[in-house]
């Protein structure tokens, strides 16, 4: 087991930071795209490819590589940050977002950017794209990587996600672990109000799948449930991380209108303000 | 004259394909016996997911599978592989260009007694505007078998259009399949007559019977839709001056659209197109429901002759 003490902690968490200042940036300069599930996820990403996953930004495609896979594909901008800040591409090249040409597509797109595993942004696929490759890693023998992906709580009200979430439990895909960011709004509002998935947990329990609540911005709490998630054999691990829209820029948290806009001029200096970045650190 | 259905062909040349190469993985969503996967499942259960009824995840799955390095043929009837599942194999599997086959069986009215809700009219058409697919419908059991060998080489998502009755054996072991090069089976000076998938042999069936009344015509079998054969079709159209193209499919944005296509493009001759008119199927017997719907040899016969009079 990996040591998970203070430092290490400290660690992930001012990775975290970074990539929730290159998602204000890379979405003030882009002037479109979907903050608030972004930064959510911040902490997720960032336990992941900065303290889970082994991965190599020099061989991005080697064979023994643990696979992220974000099928909340809208939230490209914590994946493109975390790939940036991991050194699959330059953290320049993360001004690029969006704009014509550019690989850094509005979704993500494994065709154009090194070390993202799958194309996605149509809700629903992601996972089913892993559920996939654990398959393929049990039928190459198993044991050799791991596969992990993350999902929106406005996503599982697509019915595909059941489907993969049956298959996974029904071939005991012990190698998959996904993540619910639990923030409760989506685009139209509060989950609850639009198309409840409520309650959550037990839905995933239903399905055949070990399944974690936790503190989804206490990295303290992420570390455990993914070793947790090791040790599980037989099925799938869930891990239910409760998180909050928007989280880090106070005039973004709990706000459904944060989902999919970008901070103007004005916004995009508060924000990185608060995330301690200029004239008046925090 | 030797018959197979051309999914008999399909779960044949999967097992020879599973012995062949360890990459190919075979995905059904609880249709196997019909699709005829279930070959494979018994001899190689290991590289087999049944997916139940759940066709969008089979899909998905496929797509996480050859983004591992599998090549997955994945199957069901067609009016699911491509209606049910329609955008996760745009997205997941064409917008991504993996090489994931999607294998289509029970294709067209001849799908028979089981009715319009299950026979599909409309596939060609859907898949074939999805850039990066390919789009093949074999004619019979040899073709479909060096079809498959020849998908599994093509890199990327390819749609194969399989049929459920038997039907003609029309090529035997010599036949050189190539994606995309249509197949001139007949020569001929009067009109061409392109047909794809079961409605080859009844293009080669309607010739005999034109030449016994003095009509020559071509037969091509346009076993690729996507990308068609656009320099065969502009020769013919030079060569004979006139075109029936003849597919069990819905008459818009088949065989017929992609043919019209290219010789409004390249060389305007006459063209008719035969097929399903904007309508659904309905509930028979394969036989009747091709006469039912004009897909007989006597309708091709009674079309060529209109159409060679319009020269």
């Amino acid at each position: 087991m990996r040591e998970i003490t203070e430092s290490t902690i400290q660690a992930v968490e001012a990775k975290a930071l970074s990539l929730r200042r290159h998602i204000i940036s890379m979405l003030g300069e882009a002037g479109s795209g979907h903050t608030g599930g972004s930064l959510s996820a911040a902490d997720i990403v960032a336990c992941l490819y900065f303290w889970e996953m082994n991965v190599d930004p020099h061989q991005p495609q080697k064979p023994d590589r643990d696979r992220f896979v974000l099928s909340k594909g809208h939230a490209a901008p914590v994946l493109y940050a975390a790939l940036a800040e991991k050194g699959f591409f330059p953290v320049t090249e993360l001004a690029g977002l969006r704009k014509l040409g550019n690989p850094l597509q509005g979704h993500p797109d494994m065709r154009k950017v090194p070390g993202v595993e799958a194309s996605t942004g149509s809700l629903g696929q992601g996972i089913s794209w892993a559920v996939g490759m654990a398959l393929a890693e049990k039928m190459n023998g198993g044991g050799s990587y791991r596969i992990y992906a993350l999902l929106g709580d406005g996503e599982i009200e697509e019915g595909l996600v059941w489907e993969a979430l049956m298959a996974a439990a029904h071939y005991k895909l012990d190698n998959l672990t996904a993540f619910l960011d639990h923030n409760r709004l989506q685009i139209d509002g509060p989950i609850s109000q639009v198309m409840s998935p409520e309650p959550v947990a037990d839905k995933f329990r239903a399905f055949g799948w070990e399944t974690l609540v936790i503190d989804g911005h206490d990295i303290g709490q992420i570390m455990p449930a993914l070793e947790l998630a090791r040790s599980t054999h037989g099925r799938p691990t869930a891990i239910i991380a409760e998180t909050i829209k928007g989280k880090g820029c106070s005039f973004m948290e709990n706000k459904a209108e944060w989902h999919g806009t970008a901070p103007n001029r004005e916004q995009t200096i508060q924000a990185l303000k608060e995330l301690g970045i200029g004239p008046e650190p925090v | 004259m030797e018959k197979q259905a051309t999914r008999d062909a399909y779960g044949k040349a999967l097992v020879e394909l599973g012995r062949k190469y360890s990459d190919v993985v075979v995905l059904d969503a609880d249709l196997s016996k019909s699709t005829k996967t279930a070959d494979f499942a018994k001899i190689f259960p290991n590289r087999f997911i049944n997916a139940g009824i759940a066709e969008q995840n089979m899909m998905g799955m496929a797509a996480g599978l050859a983004a591992s390095g599998k090549v997955p043929f994945a199957s069901s009837f067609a009016i699911f592989a491509t209606g049910r599942a329609f955008e996760i194999v745009r997205n997941s599997l064409a917008y991504a260009n993996l090489s994931v086959k999607i294998c289509a069986t029970h294709a067209g009215i001849t799908v028979g007694e089981d009715g319009g809700s299950h026979q599909s009219v409309e596939d060609l058409a859907i898949m074939r505007c999805v850039p990066n697919i390919t789009v093949v419908a074999p004619a019979d059991g040899t073709s479909t078998r060096k079809a498959v060998e020849a998908v599994y080489h093509h890199s990327g998502p390819v749609y194969l259009r399989l049929g459920r009755p038997a039907v003609p054996v029309l090529y035997d072991e010599s036949l050189d399949f190539q994606i995309g090069r249509g197949i001139e089976l007949r020569g001929g000076k009067d009109a061409t007559l392109i047909g794809c998938g079961i409605m080859v042999a009844k293009c080669l069936e309607a010739a005999d019977r034109l030449r016994e009344q003095g009509i020559d015509v071509s037969v091509v079998d346009m076993h690729t839709i996507k990308p068609i054969d656009r320099d065969l079709i502009a020769r013919k159209a030079h060569d004979t001056g006139a075109i029936l193209t003849v597919e069990e499919h819905s008459v818009l944005g088949g065989l017929g659209g992609a043919v019209c296509e290219v010789v409004c493009e390249q060389f305007p001759v006459p063209v008719m197109r035969m097929g399903i008119e904007d309508r659904f199927g309905q509930s028979g017997t394969p036989d009747e429901l091709l006469e039912y719907y004009g897909l007989s040899v006597d309708m091709i016969v009674a079309n060529t002759r209109i159409l060679v009079s319009k020269k």
